[in-house]
């Protein structure tokens, strides 16, 4: 009986000590902001963008209404007044190591349909990132991404009336990007980029800024929905900035 | 017992009659040229079945008041020509009454089917498509170009999948979200689906046609009142059926000529 117990009782102690020696090994979630590097930059289009239409939403009358002082126009190639492109989407396409791609950010941003319009137009996700799709409108609409097929990303779609809550989403698989349009409302138009590592997206000005890169060698890629990719290799040291800029020649 | 059942018919008639004569719904007022004959046909049709409603159900109550009995050893009086007459009075009877109907009502559907359009009506297209209407004039050429399946892009506003890059007759097209057309102007109106079956429904047109996925269809009509007025999809498309319109504006020729110029600097 007693040699029974001592063997219970050892066996416990060298299972507790063994889980406590591979909990010390598993990584923490949280990004330490402090460690990381930045890359910047600007973004430009060289040579005229394609015209960018008026949207005529007559028929959704409160839409039409909301926008009737200031009509949107459609937003494949958005350009500021400085050339700068909007809606870049810039990544880190290889030199990520495993631990920071693996990390998922605990943020979870709002993918929101506001004046028959996604807000924003175009959003970067992590990988396994959960994201919160929210109706501000007055009616219904019918989100739906359309990711490649046989992919890890499946299609759905959604209706969502106007009034209910967020609703959560992830996706599980890489891909640049994600087209979102909504069944109801032709013009409404969007993306979804979903990639491995920080992001940034350009703003009105193309200046965008990936942050928490840790240092090392890194090929840094800019996607645009009409004109595609463009790569270029960065060193990253640790707690400096770096810059990369990219130019996108109009057809 | 039989006379106490006679009175509840004709009781029934009488009071069913009643709040359906009294609660008429009249169609919208009618701004198209060839509709009157629609609604005469309505009104026709309405007349008729009332009347042969309330005649029936009358000769049916005296019917029954006159010929039932409770004395035993009565013969059961049966209707002259046995039932082989019966069969063939109300064929006859109700046979007249639809043919009567349908002659009427062709005229009004030749009118409008079988009669072609000016050489002079406006051309108009129009696709519908899961879950919006959207229009296209062919400009100052006359001529609507090639439309192209591949190219469609909703992000870009390409509807009709044009190439004007390829296509000059595609270079003035003018597409639109909304239909304007000038007032007593006659329209030919072409159609086509872009994915399953809608249809063109506008009520105070007196106009409503599906759309068929595969077929170019042409309708024709003149409308004869400037307003503004709801083109409805009708046939079951899908989850945004509820929602499929767009609006028809029925402008003065001014008004039309300065409309379709902004639609075409906005393109």
């Amino acid at each position: 009986m007693k040699a029974h117990y001592k063997t219970a009782v050892t066996t416990c102690a060298l299972l507790m000590l063994g889980f406590g020696l591979l909990y010390s090994t598993h990584k923490t979630i949280n990004v330490s902001a402090a460690a990381g590097g930045t890359i910047t930059g600007t973004i430009k289009l060289d040579g005229t963008p394609p015209h960018q239409k008026p949207i005529d939403m007559s028929k959704e009358p409160a839409c039409a209404k909301e926008h009737a002082s200031n009509p949107v126009t459609t937003e494949t190639v958005v350009v500021g007044p400085m050339g700068g492109l909007r809606w870049v989407v810039v990544y880190l396409s290889e030199g990520l190591d495993a631990g920071t791609a693996s990390q998922v950010p605990s943020e979870t941003p709002t993918w929101d349909q506001k004046g028959c319009q996604y807000i924003p137009h175009v959003m970067a996700l992590d990988v396994n990132q959960h994201f919160k799709v929210s109706n501000s409108d007055p009616h219904s609409h019918n989100i739906h991404p359309l990711p490649a097929p046989n992919g890890a990303n499946h299609e759905w779609n959604r209706s969502q009336p106007p009034g209910t809550p967020p609703f959560d989403q992830v996706w599980a698989g890489q891909e640049v990007a994600i087209p979102v349009k909504c069944n109801i409302h032709p013009w409404m138009h969007g993306y979804l980029a979903v990639v491995k590592g920080p992001t940034g997206v350009s703003d009105a000005n193309g200046s965008y800024t990936i942050s928490n890169v840790p240092a090392g060698t890194y090929t840094v890629t800019a996607w645009q929905e009409v004109y595609g990719s463009q790569s270029q290799k960065v060193t990253v040291g640790a707690g400096k900035p770096t810059t990369a800029d990219f130019t996108f020649k109009a057809k | 017992m039989a006379k106490f059942f006679a009175v509840t018919i004709l009781v029934i008639a009488i009071l069913s009659a009643i709040p359906i004569v009294r609660n008429t719904w009249h169609p919208v007022e009618d701004i198209s040229t060839h509709g009157q004959a629609i609604d005469d046909q309505l009104s026709e049709t309405m007349w008729e079945a009332g009347i042969s409603f309330l005649a029936s159900q009358i000769l049916l109550a005296w019917l029954i008041w006159r010929f039932s009995s409770n004395r035993a050893g009565e013969k059961t009086k049966s209707f002259p020509g046995g039932a082989m007459g019966l069969v063939a009075a109300a064929f006859i009877l109700v046979g007249v009454e639809v043919l009567a109907l349908g002659i009427f009502g062709v005229k009004a559907w030749a009118n409008l089917y079988f009669t072609p359009p000016g050489s002079d009506a406006m051309p108009v297209q129009v696709q519908a498509g899961q879950f919006a209407f959207y229009f296209r004039y062919p400009g100052p050429d006359g001529k609507f170009g090639p439309i192209h399946a591949d190219k469609i892009s909703e992000a870009s506003q390409n509807f009709f999948g044009l190439d004007p890059d390829s296509d000059p007759d595609a270079k003035d097209d003018i597409v639109t979200a909304e239909m304007a057309i000038p007032v007593n102007r006659e329209i030919r109106l072409l159609m086509h689906a872009k994915d399953v079956s809608h249809s063109f429904y506008v009520p105070a047109l007196r106009i409503h046609q599906d759309f068929v996925p595969g077929l170019d269809l042409q309708i024709h009509f003149t409308a004869t009142k400037i307003g503004r007025y709801e083109i409805v999809c009708s046939q079951l498309c899908g989850l945004g059926h509820y929602n499929m319109k767009a609006y028809l504006d029925v402008l003065s020729q001014q008004d039309f000529d300065d409309w379709l110029r902004k639609e075409a600097a906005m393109q």
